[in-house]
């Protein structure tokens, strides 16, 4: 007897069920808009316009002029002029602002006689993310005021900094590539384990076993399904970030495609593995529910893996995610090829052999 | 000829616990046996291991001539199970039940189409084909899931509570059903909770904590002296206020047990006082013979007796 024996009708029952239950595609398709829609429109990490206070001592023309060239910097909104410390702190307290310019009584005296004058930026640190941005505006606000008023003609050193393969810094274009691995492998690991998990709780798993299906046979016609389901939510997902976020695609969408094989098995591999450890519906989900939340943080999806302690970057090495958000921003993005890619694929062949392989041998202990 | 369903002091335990301790039984081709027993005497567990499903701890079980641990591929080929919960997929139709079945045993074409044709002429079942089985009377259900249990011609069909919570006009269509199919050659091992049902089972076994106390023709049980104690006869006591007389027809001394049966009481009394059980009731009592519930009655309270005892 075949190892197969039974994919052909198990598969083409899937399929039956998918047709009858349109609400699990419809869901699979949906649930990538509404995210798209909130990541793509209304996250950005680009910081701009923070609810800024000024707290001039003594305005005069030269701290009104520093002022201006402060405003000017999109970084900053100002919101009130504030003219004691008391104030410019209940101001921040209330979180009517978040940065506060304060320029001391004696500024304009002190840049006359090139004494060296302060301006100070008070930053309320509670939202890393805006502090840090605020900080390194300020910063070179303040070097290049030096450098104006020191006249010295051109500076010995010029920065010119240039951002790679995504120049105007979009957040869609970061975001919605992490996004379509994220989502894709925690919908088909749901999926994936829902569908076995349904047929132990109703019995019918229990019926095929006094068939001569094989264990092989059940897993490959639960998982080619969720797995085509994948690749059509993929494909899905990159028409939606090429059209309405006009991201464009460096690389070859092959390469991506021919690698969305691999990642979408081990996804599988891993809804199968919760589906034999799982007694009820709710179980599983729950399961499936706990893979969720390190694909979404450790993946490198939103917070780059480099800065993670040590333990938390092996637990990412585990995430078929990790991989894939690596081959989509690669194609996507720097337009990377097959051959600077390829590591990725290997990586999630051999997760997906082995979760296949582990769930098999886990099936066969439970179906005879 | 080889007995279709044989099992030799089977044992199955999960850990400490025994749900099945060493028992014997031999099944011969067309024939229905009907296994009986509370929940958890083993009953299930006992078809599941027939059938492969649950691992063997002791003694050896033979299907078709085959060692049930060893040929478990083969066997299943050659086997129908029903479970009480059917094993149907709800939101399929009927027909793509039968067909998902068909395809899992791996028929060709031309079998199907016979095979196809021959379950839905015998259940009945082609009014409904295109309907799902979600849709379906808890009597069609019964009948889907034996259509698809028997699609691939199996020589033994195990059929578990096969009519728990099934109205009677459906119940008794399946049992025709069952009777016709066994005509054809066809062995049956049917559990359930109904008397009426095991007394038309040519053999019945009784499964009492794991273990078989009883096995044979429902005559045969039926004339068992365990159930039929010497010097004791059963008598049916009729009268309208039957809760009062049952508590005071216990109370007697030489009433060995006494259950209600519809409108009357069946009591397993001494014959020596069978003139005092007559005065006692002011009514006649009639001899009867024990019906298989009365065995089984008798048969468990022996044996939690000689447990106490013992």
């Amino acid at each position: 007897m075949s190892l197969f024996a039974g994919t052909w009708p198990m598969l083409r029952k899937e399929f039956l069920h998918l047709r009858r239950d349109p609400g699990t595609v419809i869901f699979a398709l949906l649930i990538p808009v509404i995210q798209l829609i909130i990541f793509g429109f209304a996250l950005n990490m680009n910081v701009r316009q923070i609810p800024t206070l000024i707290y001039d001592q003594a305005p005069s023309q030269r701290s009104r002029e520093f002022i201006e060239r402060f405003r000017a910097a999109d970084t900053f909104e100002i919101v009130a002029h504030v003219s004691s410390d008391a104030e410019l702190y209940a101001e921040i307290r209330r979180g009517r602002a978040q940065a506060a310019l304060k320029i001391p009584y004696d500024y304009a005296d002190r840049v006359l006689e090139g004494r060296g004058a302060t301006v100070q930026l008070l930053v309320d640190g509670s939202d890393s993310t805006v502090s840090n941005a605020a900080l390194n505006v300020f910063n070179t606000l303040v070097l290049l005021e030096n450098q104006r008023l020191a006249r010295v003609g051109q500076p010995i050193i010029e920065a010119r900094p240039a951002v790679l393969f995504n120049p105007a810094t979009r957040s869609p274009n970061f975001f919605v590539p992490g996004l379509v691995a994220a989502l894709v492998q925690i919908m088909v690991i749901v999926l994936v384990a829902l569908s076995v998990v349904r047929e132990r709780e109703r019995g019918t798993l229990d019926q095929l076993t006094v068939t001569p299906v094989q264990p092989l046979g059940v897993m490959l016609g639960k998982m080619i399904p969720y797995v085509s389901l994948g690749f059509v939510e993929i494909c899905w997902v990159l028409l939606i970030m090429r059209v309405v976020f006009a991201v464009p695609i460096h690389g070859s969408l092959g390469t991506l495609l021919l690698l969305a094989i691999p990642f979408l098995v081990a996804s599988a591999g891993m809804g199968l593995l919760i589906s034999t450890r799982a007694n009820s519906q709710a179980e599983a989900f729950q399961m499936a529910f706990g893979t969720m939340l390190p694909t979404i943080f450790l993946s490198g999806y939103i917070f780059p893996i480099n800065n993670m302690p040590l333990q938390f970057q092996m637990v990412s090495k585990l995430i078929p995610t990790t991989y894939f958000i690596d081959v989509t921003r690669g194609v996507i993005l720097r337009g990377a090829s097959l051959a600077e890619l390829w590591t990725n694929g290997a990586v999630l062949t051999v997760m997906a052999l082995v979760a296949v392989g582990l769930a098999a041998r886990q099936f066969h202990r439970q179906l005879s | 000829m080889p007995a279709v369903i044989e099992t030799r002091e089977i044992s199955i335990r999960f850990g400490a616990f025994t749900a099945v301790d060493r028992v014997s039984l031999m099944v011969e081709r067309g024939e229905v046996f009907g296994l009986l027993g509370p929940n958890g005497s083993g009953k299930t567990t006992l078809i599941k291991a027939l059938c492969g499903l649950v691992k063997i701890s002791g003694g050896e079980g033979r299907l078709l001539g085959m060692d049930v641990r060893k040929e478990a591929p083969e066997i299943r080929r050659r086997i129908g199970y029903m479970s009480q919960r059917f094993g149907l997929y709800e939101d399929l139709t009927v027909r793509e039940n039968i067909e998902f079945y068909s395809g899992v045993y791996g028929l060709t074409a031309e079998r199907h189409a016979r095979r196809f044709a021959s379950v839905v002429e015998l259940t009945t079942i082609e009014p409904y084909l295109d309907r799902r089985a979600s849709q379906l009377s808890g009597g069609w259900k019964q009948r889907l899931a034996l259509a698809c249990a028997i699609v691939h011609e199996p020589e033994v069909v195990f059929l578990d509570e096969p009519t728990a919570g099934i109205d009677p006009v459906a119940r008794r269509a399946l049992w025709d059903l069952v009777f016709l199919l066994s005509g054809q050659g066809v062995t049956f091992l049917v559990t359930t909770h109904y008397m009426d049902e095991a007394e038309r089972c040519g053999r019945v076994g009784y499964l009492y904590n794991s273990t078989l106390v009883a096995l044979g023709t429902v005559d045969e049980l039926k004339r068992l002296p365990a159930a039929n104690p010497p010097g004791t006869a059963r008598y049916e006591i009729t009268c309208p206020n039957i809760t009062e007389m049952l508590t005071m027809v216990r109370a007697l001394p030489y009433v060995r047990e006494a259950t209600v049966f519809g409108q009357s009481i069946h009591a397993l009394a001494e014959t020596a006082a069978a003139a005092e059980l007559a005065a006692a009731t002011c009514v006649a009592p009639r001899l009867i013979e024990p019906s298989l519930e009365d065995v089984f009655v008798t048969l468990t309270n022996r044996i939690i007796a000689d447990r106490r005892a013992g």
